[in-house]
């Protein structure tokens, strides 16, 4: 089948196999391999990418459902010299370690910051839940949530 | 003083800048041209004989490259693969070492072990060719857990009883006869959960063939790729080093699971050899679930005894250890050197005896998983010292403070072969109890009463031993390899800074620590140091990261070989400025001559060696860059207290950690926000072998806890913030005089939340993990 989507601002027009997940496609078609993969029943979060803003675990949408979307990856929300509010809150309160889950894990975070009111040390942890971290006991996560709320309300 | 980016300042991490952008680079990132992929068939059975495996029908479906069984590998003369650590048994005879061909020939011995792997051009054909494998088995009765080990079900034809080995130490009649004079006895009995490791990111392996060069290159999710190297080529017979590189680029994480050398990356750089085309492979999780090596699993029998005042007697420990169904690479290691030797705890306990018999059962490997030993060593004596305090009547503060080792102790000599260099108890409980407000216990215990909850506070005064060494010492007590580390400062021509090191970085911010130290010996900007690691190709020999060895080895071995850049640059600066090589001093980047204003700038120096025309080249060689092994004269000790304090609801069952209180002693701290890092994962751990996490089988074999719906990972919301602090007694035999925090967390965590559980029940014991059913269970039992 034929997908239309914009990628990180990217138009694309591609032709996938109908069974095809849209994490397949943007690591393997399109190279946007921050979008990991760490388990086959949707449970650890590692590819949460937005779709038409919100979160979605890329591993359990087909491609063909984010057909006429606009998608972004951690690719697409900043760079080196130009961060993210959530992207310089992880780096500053040391909120990855090894980084295998912390792509998914900021795609969720600001999803989490962006619908809600005004988050907290619970709110932040029961928002998480759907992306596991096997490195930094989730600690520094939160205090980065936390913070990166601030900037990123400031900034709004 | 500390400088901004010095050894003691909290470096932001320069390994951060990629991965929160998405530029990470782990092996699955990484593809080569012409790629095919691996797909492996994997045994539903946990104990079955292989009549036949019929390939013919893989082979010929669309896309199918190649199939590949056992009998392939070892018509090539690949071996089995090895376990590094040779135990013997207290009658002096060797452990008993089953044969572990990488994929099964003729018997498979658990649910997951791989015994074919189909090539296909794609991942998809792959996997249709995997399901065209038909395997004749003849199933027999599995042996799923420790209790039925001893069973008449014999696994290993050469494995009598399905004991690997029969293992003590420690002096029994010393024991034995303090046991006599004991005016109280405590004895426990504990399960130590069989735990699965879960780095989030699944393994995986892209093997490749040079035929031009005849080698190999192998990308894969290592945490000691070098280690693996030398495993391949020198057991398993795939390549001779010199021609088989090993990468392992970022890796998602590894708390031990990615130290061995499993059957997947062996048949995946194999079979590129034979298919001549690059081949890939990776995990699905519930691949990892059925066949990365697991970790714990021990049944307990302990005693302690104590005389009247509390004063402990004597330890003695009775353990079995699962070492699941063959031996993976450091697993016999763990029930025994990393674990009995760790019995003294904190404690001046004269005697102790301890003695375990590791069993085969027709489930997963079990090896080292973070902490390996240490953790269940610690929730041995810190559940049998709680308990005993209890049963005395003693505060359990109080009581492990009668016994701490003290001070003026060190260095002191256990009953159970290990030598602590330094240490400081008592600081840490006294930290650790103002942090938890002890004295303010019973006001808030009184609280909870009054809300229809119950309260407890549980203690766990932890030891481990870090950075295994030295290598003569290992290498008599059975380990096949040397336990040193390597590490090379190169300086550029424009005075910036290469380094390698063995030790791999797999989330512990090498890059960054080891960017600090070199920073601060050498005098020069944090910017200008750039630290490579993971790649044989690129470093020395060396044994990588386990252990929490990093800091304590790697990091030893490079201030060894920033050492002698220094003395090097000595020498060219005394040239230079025509002074004597003694009155050169080196001091915050500049060679000074000493009562004068002459100097040279680090940088000036490093120039001259690479442009040579002041030089004295006669005495001399050019070029400023040097390598250094360091082999540790000792492990070193950190300890600490944890504390932790919870309310249980009585009607429900369910933990509510209110409170978790760690404060460790590292020795000194290289990055104080990487170390506190350490010590939150590492709590997590060990805070989820407590109340959530357990792999289980069934009676038959089959692994009933193999995804994330059935195996209970601990999420941001099942997990408090934590208060961590530092006490500081340096390690006395390194140059940094650092210890090692990697796996404090997951040690000490445990035994604290058991014995708080245990507390707030006023029950003898909980078993792991404490689901609200269990606890709920509990409560009415007694």
């Amino acid at each position: 089948m034929e997908v239309t989507m914009t990628v990180n601002g990217t138009a694309h027009s591609l032709g996938v196999p109908d069974n095809a997940l849209l994490v397949d496609v943007l690591r393997e078609r399109l190279g946007l391999t921050g979008t990991h993969v760490g388990c086959d029943t949707s449970q650890c979060g590692a590819c949460v990418v937005h779709m038409d803003g919100a979160a979605v675990k890329a591993c359990t949408v087909l491609a063909g459902q984010a057909d006429g979307t606009e998608v972004t990856t951690i690719e697409g929300i900043g760079t080196p010299d130009a961060l993210h509010p959530m992207q310089a809150a992880f780096r500053e309160n040391h909120a990855l370690q090894c980084g295998f889950c912390t792509p998914g894990m900021i795609m969720s975070a600001i999803d989490l910051v962006q619908r809600s009111d005004r988050l907290d040390e619970r709110t932040v942890r029961a928002g998480l839940e759907g992306n596991l971290c096997r490195c930094t006991g989730y600690h520094n996560i939160v205090k980065a949530v936390l913070a990166a709320q601030e900037s990123m309300q400031e900034g709004a | 003083m500390t400088s901004e980016t010095g050894i003691g300042a909290a470096v932001r991490r320069k390994e951060d800048a990629r991965f929160i952008t998405g530029m990470g680079r782990y092996t699955d990132d990484v593809n080569a041209a012409g790629q095919t992929w691996a797909v492996f068939v994997r045994s539903p059975h946990a104990r079955a004989k292989i009549d036949g495996i019929d390939t013919r029908a893989a082979a010929a479906a669309d896309g199918v490259v190649a199939v590949f069984t056992g009998a392939d590998l070892d018509a090539d003369d690949i071996g089995d693969l090895p376990c590094g650590w040779l135990v013997k048994s207290k009658d002096g005879s060797d452990m008993i070492v089953p044969p572990h061909p990488p994929l099964a020939v003729d018997q498979v011995n658990y649910v997951g072990e791989p015994y074919a792997v189909v090539i296909g051009e794609t991942l998809e054909a792959a996997k249709n060719g995997a399901e065209a494998v038909v395997a004749d088995f003849e199933e027999l009765p599995a042996v799923a857990d420790l209790a039925s080990a001893a069973s008449a079900q014999q696994i290993h034809q050469t494995v009598p009883n399905n004991q690997c080995y029969d293992w003590e130490l420690g002096d029994q009649a010393a024991t034995d006869a303090a046991f006599e004079k004991a005016h109280h006895v405590t004895a426990i009995d504990i399960v130590n959960n069989r735990l699965i490791p879960n780095a989030i990111e699944p393994r995986a392996a892209l093997g490749e063939y040079d035929a031009a060069a005849g080698s190999y290159t192998l990308h894969t999710t290592s945490q000691n790729p070098h280690l693996e190297r030398l495993v391949l080529a020198a057991f398993v017979n795939v390549a001779p080093e010199a021609r088989l590189r090993v990468i392992s680029p970022d890796v998602g994480g590894g708390f031990g699971s990615k130290i061995f050398i499993y059957a997947e990356e062996t048949a995946v750089i194999w079979a590129a050899g034979k298919v001549r085309r690059p081949v890939k492979w990776r995990a699905e999780r519930s691949e990892s679930f059925l066949a990365d090596a697991h970790g714990r699993d021990h049944v307990t029998h302990a005693e302690l005894a104590l005389d009247e005042n509390g004063t402990f007697l004597a330890l003695r420990v009775n353990t079995m250890a699962n070492m699941g169904a063959y031996l993976s690479t450091f697993a016999s290691s763990v029930p025994t050197y990393l674990y009995g030797t760790l019995l003294a705890g904190q404690y001046r306990t004269p005697a102790i005896h301890v003695q375990v018999q590791a069993l085969f059962t027709n489930t997963a490997p079990v090896d080292a998983y973070r902490g390996a030993g240490r953790p269940e060593a610690t929730y041995v004596v810190e559940r049998i010292v709680e308990t005993a305090a209890r049963e005395m009547g003693i505060d359990p503060a109080e009581l492990r403070r009668r016994n701490f080792i003290q001070p003026e102790d060190f260095p002191y000599e256990t009953p159970v072969a290990l030598t602590y260099d330094t240490g400081d108890y008592e600081a840490s409980l006294a930290k650790a109890l103002e942090h938890i407000d002890y004295a303010g216990f019973a006001a808030r215990r009184a609280v909870s009463q009054a809300n229809g909850k119950r309260r407890g506070i549980g203690f766990s005064c932890y030891i481990e031993a870090c950075g295994l060494a030295p290598s003569q010492v290992a290498i008599s007590l059975g380990a096949g390899v040397g336990l040193f580390e390597a590490g090379e400062v190169r300086v550029d021509v424009t005075g910036s800074v290469t380094v390698t090191t063995g030790s791999h970085s797999h989330g512990q911010g090498h890059e960054t620590t080891f960017a600090q130290i070199v920073s601060d010996q050498l005098g020069i900007p944090f910017e200008n140091v750039t630290v490579l690691h993971g790649d044989t190709g690129r470093s020395d020999y060396a044994l990588g990261t386990y252990g929490s060895r990093s800091l304590a080895v790697g990091g030893s071995a490079i201030v060894k070989a920033t050492d002698k850049i220094i003395a090097k640059g000595r020498k060219i600066a005394a040239h230079m400025l025509e002074a004597q090589e003694e009155q050169v001093e080196f001091e915050d980047g500049c060679f000074n001559v000493a009562d004068s204003n002459q100097a040279l700038t680090f940088a000036e120096v490093a120039f001259a060696a690479y442009v040579p025309a002041n030089y004295p080249l006669e005495d001399l060689e050019p070029g400023l860059s040097e390598k250094a092994f360091y082999d540790p004269p000792n492990f070193t000790y950190p300890a600490g207290t944890h504390i932790c304090e919870l309310e249980v609801d009585p009607e429900t069952g369910v933990v509510d950690i209110d409170r978790f209180v760690a404060v460790d002693d590292f020795g000194h701290i290289v990055n104080p926000m990487i170390v506190e890092g350490q010590v939150h994962g590492g709590l997590a751990q060990g805070i989820g072998q407590a109340l959530l996490e357990h792999g289980v089988y069934d009676p038959s074999g089959q692994l009933l806890s193999g995804s994330y719906m059935d195996y209970a990972m601990p999420r941001a919301d099942d997990l408090p913030s934590f208060t961590v602090d530092t006490t500081v007694t340096p390690c006395t035999h390194n140059p940094l005089g650092v210890k090692g925090c990697g796996e404090a967390g997951a040690i000490g965590s445990t035994a604290a939340v058991m014995n708080a559980i245990t507390d707030a029940l006023g029950v003898a014991s909980v078993s792991m993990p404490a689901t609200p059913e269990t606890v709920w269970r509990a409560m009415r039992r007694e």
